[in-house]
């Protein structure tokens, strides 16, 4: 029963402190008398008896103390006792408290809040059944002269060799993106919907159990099964208002009947939030298609086998690709097959920027770590009597330390109270923002993230704190007693280490804002690149025309003429004209071509180009320059449609020095290879502004082929080009009342969302390097200031002996600025180490751009030195007269 | 009168414990039993009673509760605990293993 008398003690320890004390007071008061009853039997005066027994009692607060600490929560209390003490002391400074706390809560809030989303998209495991045992496996071209990061899409006869003839993969699924004009049984609001084909078994190799209904069946995984499709859980609720008696009901999707068989759960959102329905991965393929070795669209994922090993079974696969490869060898067949993490596929865009802030974040939280440390050595400076009075009087060293901490801990724990809540709101601003931040819906705080920011309150307490308060109480703190009130000059060690602090931040600081100024630079690099046509009031709208009513290459060819006469005549258009994508728009398509008067000696990944059709308007639609030869005429159209027009870069790789009119060149459209007559250069437009300039194709979309039937309408307005927007899909509504648009976008918003995760990530990394700039400029003003401020009798002495005012200045800012200039040394070369760290998110800039570098060190100079100038003007105004009385 | 001699360290529980194991008493009582009974050669100093009666009363081997003294005033009184008499049993134990072995070294050779 000892336990529970103990427990009853702790309770009582614990709610009847107050009580407890009173007892205890009564109890040694009882002691006393008992005494001094004694005494007096004795035969003592009553005044005597009474100094005598208080004598013998020794110090009443002693013993009451030495009482107490066998209590329990005895260390408890003293650590409120420390909190309160600490409380008090911030009270006495509340404009270092402010300004401390404020700081802490800017860092730790926003070092929180990356945590949160580096956490949630890059650590997480994925939502699927052993997610670790899930790879993907893509081509490689072992010629990387084209660009791209190694990691190629797979075409549909390879994955499906790689799934029939290798064995090291548990299975292996495949998926490609797709898109439908949806529309309900009776021809309901059309709609353009993006859609996936996944195979067959796609959905168990992930391991997700749909909400309702089934997945594919194999019979139904071919290009003229039946059609079945899927829904995603986001388009059954929005278009069938989540009832579930759409299961087994048709829907159409490009004016086809498919049957609705399942419904897939609420969090799969894979691989992007954009799918709205899966339909099975053959179906998406003519069965000529389906057999195509060199037609790249389709991504696979492999559930390992247990105990093999991703390097083995895709060592396996690669074996195989390489014999594939040698059996096409004039086709564009990759040469291996490699693996990575899903994880990575699915983040490869925002990785290094999210890595990037979180570092600057974190270089952030330092700075403001070495400010607030900075701060309490000049308090701990202020206090120096304070402290050695109660060294003298006893209080042992490790008390002084602990009291110092807890007055960082409590600038930490309210600094990162508040820090929490800038970092909830902080959060769910950047995950609304930030576009195409993929898994952005699992972002949120949680336990995990708030433990993160408690150990972070408390390693910055110790961060900041420990420091001045080691070098506050150390061996030489008696020596403040033995200063004589006229000394002059602070402890130099103690100079020394707020000097090193500074370094420390300034160091810190340039790296920032180096990092910083060359992601600003490489981001409006791309803001202002030359997409190599117009980009001011273009505005462009996609539609696509389905098959089934689109049949013949006349049927198509008129559609497009006729809208593109009625949108010509719409006010406010001054030009119009097709393409079949835009620039800046994406990489889309591409085809391997040969120029029959060069042959290559071996297929190689540089013999392609982009792929594109327009109308002989588009050129002068969006301004892009004839170079030679002529644009499309009324004469390339349906039939006479073997005619191409190139760009520049074209004619340069393929015809260097040479006049490309006339020539032709060789590209497999289908499966038998055709000439084509090359009749004009025009100007190279960039698929996507962070890309370099690609070889372009373009083919008439006037022959009406079936891959001219998907178009992007553009057109050049007068005045603002949205407003064109509702005009222009009337003209269509006119023309086919069933056929949907999407992608109503100016070609400014095109560039908007490919550039907006560098757009964010630059202004992220500006904003807080300029906070630190502001909070070592702070450190800075505030350590000079005090240094005066402890010198001002030196100062005194020297103007009074015949110092020059201007030399007091010079005196002055030399000591602030020295700190500077050895941070400012170790900063280029972190800014430098910093620079190659993020080369591969630059756009256009060197890592050692000198304007940004000139810039950014010109912006550290220029703060330092308002900083210093304040503080050393104020040294050299100085009165002797006054400066020696003050004491 | 010499100087009382110091307890040896660690035997003030067991004194306390063997003390207030008779009859509840209060701290005033518990130094005057143990300076009685030793004939004044221990003396129980204030500086070590109460912490030591505070801390045998956190460990739950000995209880305290107000009563009146015989003077009429209010005191507080301590009294064993059950854990607190198997305490004593296994303090008085090893006071004993321990005084033996003294013993053993001052007069055995």
């Amino acid at each position: 029963m000892r336990w529970l008398n103990r427990f009853r003690m702790a309770v009582r320890m614990l709610f009847r402190r107050q009580a407890e004390t009173a007892s205890l007071n009564d109890e040694l008061q009882f002691h006393l008398d008992q005494q001094i009853k004694e005494n007096i039997a004795r035969g003592l005066a009553p005044a005597e008896a009474r100094f005598a027994a208080l004598r013998l009692f020794g110090n009443p607060t002693v013993l009451r103390e030495e009482a107490r600490s066998n209590w329990r929560w005895n260390r408890m209390e003293k650590f409120i006792r420390d909190i309160r003490y600490g409380a008090r002391a911030l009270t006495r400074s509340p404009g270092f408290a402010l300004t401390a706390i404020v700081v802490m809560a800017l860092g730790i809030g926003a070092t929180t809040s990356l945590f949160t989303i580096v956490r949630a998209v890059l650590l997480k495991p994925l939502p699927f059944r052993e997610p670790d045992k899930l790879v993907m496996v893509d081509e490689h071209f072992r010629d990387t002269t084209g660009g791209g990061d190694g990691f190629n899409m797979v075409s549909p006869a390879d994955f499906n060799d790689w799934r029939q003839q290798t064995h090291g993969f548990e299975q292996m699924a495949a998926w490609r993106t797709y898109g439908f004009d949806l529309a309900g049984e009776h021809a309901e609001l059309p709609e353009v919907v993006r859609a996936a084909g996944g195979s067959w078994n796609l959905f168990s190799v992930l391991g997700i159990h749909l909400a309702m209904g089934r997945t594919f069946t194999a019979e139904e995984d071919q290009p003229q099964a039946n059609h079945v499709v899927l829904l995603t859980w986001s388009l059954f609720q929005r278009r069938f208002a989540g009832d579930p008696s759409i299961l087994g009901k048709q829907i159409r999707l490009d004016t086809v009947p498919y049957q609705v068989i399942g419904v897939l759960p609420r969090w799969f959102t894979y691989p992007d939030p954009e799918i709205q329905l899966w339909v099975p991965y053959a179906s998406t393929f003519t069965p000529e298609k389906l057999n195509l070795h060199d037609s790249h669209q389709s991504r696979v994922v492999a559930r390992l086998k247990p105990g093999v090993s991703a390097d083995a079974a895709t060592r396996e696969v690669s074996a195989l690709q390489y014999r594939l490869h040698l059996a096409n060898a004039s086709k564009a067949v990759a040469e291996d097959a490699v693996w990575r993490p899903v994880i990575d596929y699915l983040v490869e865009d925002v990785k290094t920027p999210l890595i990037v802030l979180l570092c600057a974040v974190g270089c952030m939280l330092l700075i403001a770590c070495l400010n607030v440390s900075n701060l309490l050595v000049a308090r701990g400076a202020a206090r120096r009597k304070e402290l050695a009075v109660r060294g003298a009087l006893g209080g042992s060293r490790f008390t002084l330390v602990a009291e110092q901490m807890t007055e960082t801990l409590l600038i930490c724990a309210v600094g990162g109270s508040l820090g929490i809540l800038l970092s909830i709101l902080g959060t769910r601003w950047l995950a609304n923002h930030w576009e195409d931040l993929p898994r952005a819906e699992t972002i949120h705080l949680d336990v995990t993230v708030l433990a993160f920011s408690l150990g972070l309150v408390f390693l910055t307490a110790l961060l900041a704190g420990l420091l001045p308060a080691l070098s506050s109480t150390g061996s030489g703190i008696f020596a403040a007693l033995q200063e004589s009130s006229r000394s002059i000059g602070g402890s130099v060690s103690r100079a020394t280490l707020r000097q090193a602090l500074l370094t420390g931040e300034i160091a810190l600081t340039v790296i920032l804002l180096l990092s910083a100024g060359l992601l600003f630079k490489s981001f409006l690099h791309l803001r202002t690149s030359d997409l190599g046509c117009a980009t001011n009031h273009v505005l462009t709208i996609k539609y696509g025309l389905p098959e089934k009513q689109y049949d013949t290459r006349e049927k198509i060819v008129a559609f497009h003429e006729s809208l593109l006469e009625r949108v010509r005549r719409l006010p406010g258009v001054a030009a119009a004209g097709l393409v079949s994508v835009a620039p800046g728009a994406g990489w889309e398509d591409d085809r391997v071509l040969t120029i029959p008067e060069h042959p290559a000696t071996s297929f190689s990944l540089q013999n392609d180009a982009l792929y594109r059709s327009a109308d002989p308007g588009f050129f002068n639609a969006l301004q892009i320059p004839l170079l030679r030869g002529h644009f499309f005429t009324d004469q390339e159209r349906l039939m006479r449609d073997h005619y191409i027009i190139v760009s520049k870069k074209f004619a340069d790789q393929f015809f260097p020095g040479e006049n490309p009119l006339g020539r032709l060149a060789t590209i497999t459209h289908k499966d038998k290879p055709e000439n084509y007559e090359i009749i004009g250069v025009v100007g190279d437009t960039l698929y996507d502004v962070a890309q370099p300039v690609k070889a372009t194709m373009y083919f008439p979309a006037l022959s009406g082929l079936p891959e001219t039937s998907e178009e992007t309408i553009v057109v050049r307005a007068a005045g603002d080009p949205l407003a064109l927007s509702v005009p222009i899909q009337q003209q269509v509504a006119a023309l086919d009342p069933e056929l949907p648009v999407f992608d109503v976008l100016t070609l400014q918003q095109i560039v908007g969302k490919s550039t907006a995760t560098q757009s964010f990530s630059a202004t992220l990394v500006v904003a807080f390097a300029s906070l630190s700039l502001l909070l070592a400029a702070i450190g800075l003003y505030g350590v000079l200031s005090y240094l005066v401020a402890q010198r001002i009798t030196e100062i005194g002495i020297r103007i009074a002996l015949g110092a020059q005012r201007s030399e007091v200045l010079r005196l002055v800012l030399f000591d602030g600025l020295r700190p500077v200039f050895f941070g400012l040394f170790l900063g280029l070369a972190g800014g430098a180490t910093a620079a190659t760290f993020i080369r591969s998110i630059l756009y256009g800039t060197s890592p050692l751009d000198p304007i940004v570098l000139l810039t950014m060190v010109g912006c550290v100079l220029v703060t330092a030195l308002v900083a210093c100038v304040l503080p050393a003007l104020a040294a050299s105004r100085i009165e002797p007269m006054q400066a020696l009385r003050i004491q | 009168m010499g100087k009382p001699s110091d307890l040896v360290q660690g035997t003030l529980d067991l004194l306390i414990l063997k003390t207030v194991s008779l009859e509840p008493q209060h701290g005033w009582a518990i130094a005057k039993r143990i300076q009685q009974i030793t004939h004044e050669v221990l003396q129980v100093q204030q500086g070590s009673l109460y912490p030591a009666l505070h801390r045998l009363e956190q460990q739950g081997w000995i209880r305290a509760k107000w009563g009146e003294s015989d003077s009429g005033r209010q005191a507080k009184f301590y009294s064993l605990t059950a854990a607190g008499r198997a305490q004593l049993d296994r303090e008085k134990e090893s006071w004993s293993r321990l005084s033996t072995a003294i013993n053993l070294v001052v007069e055995g050779v």
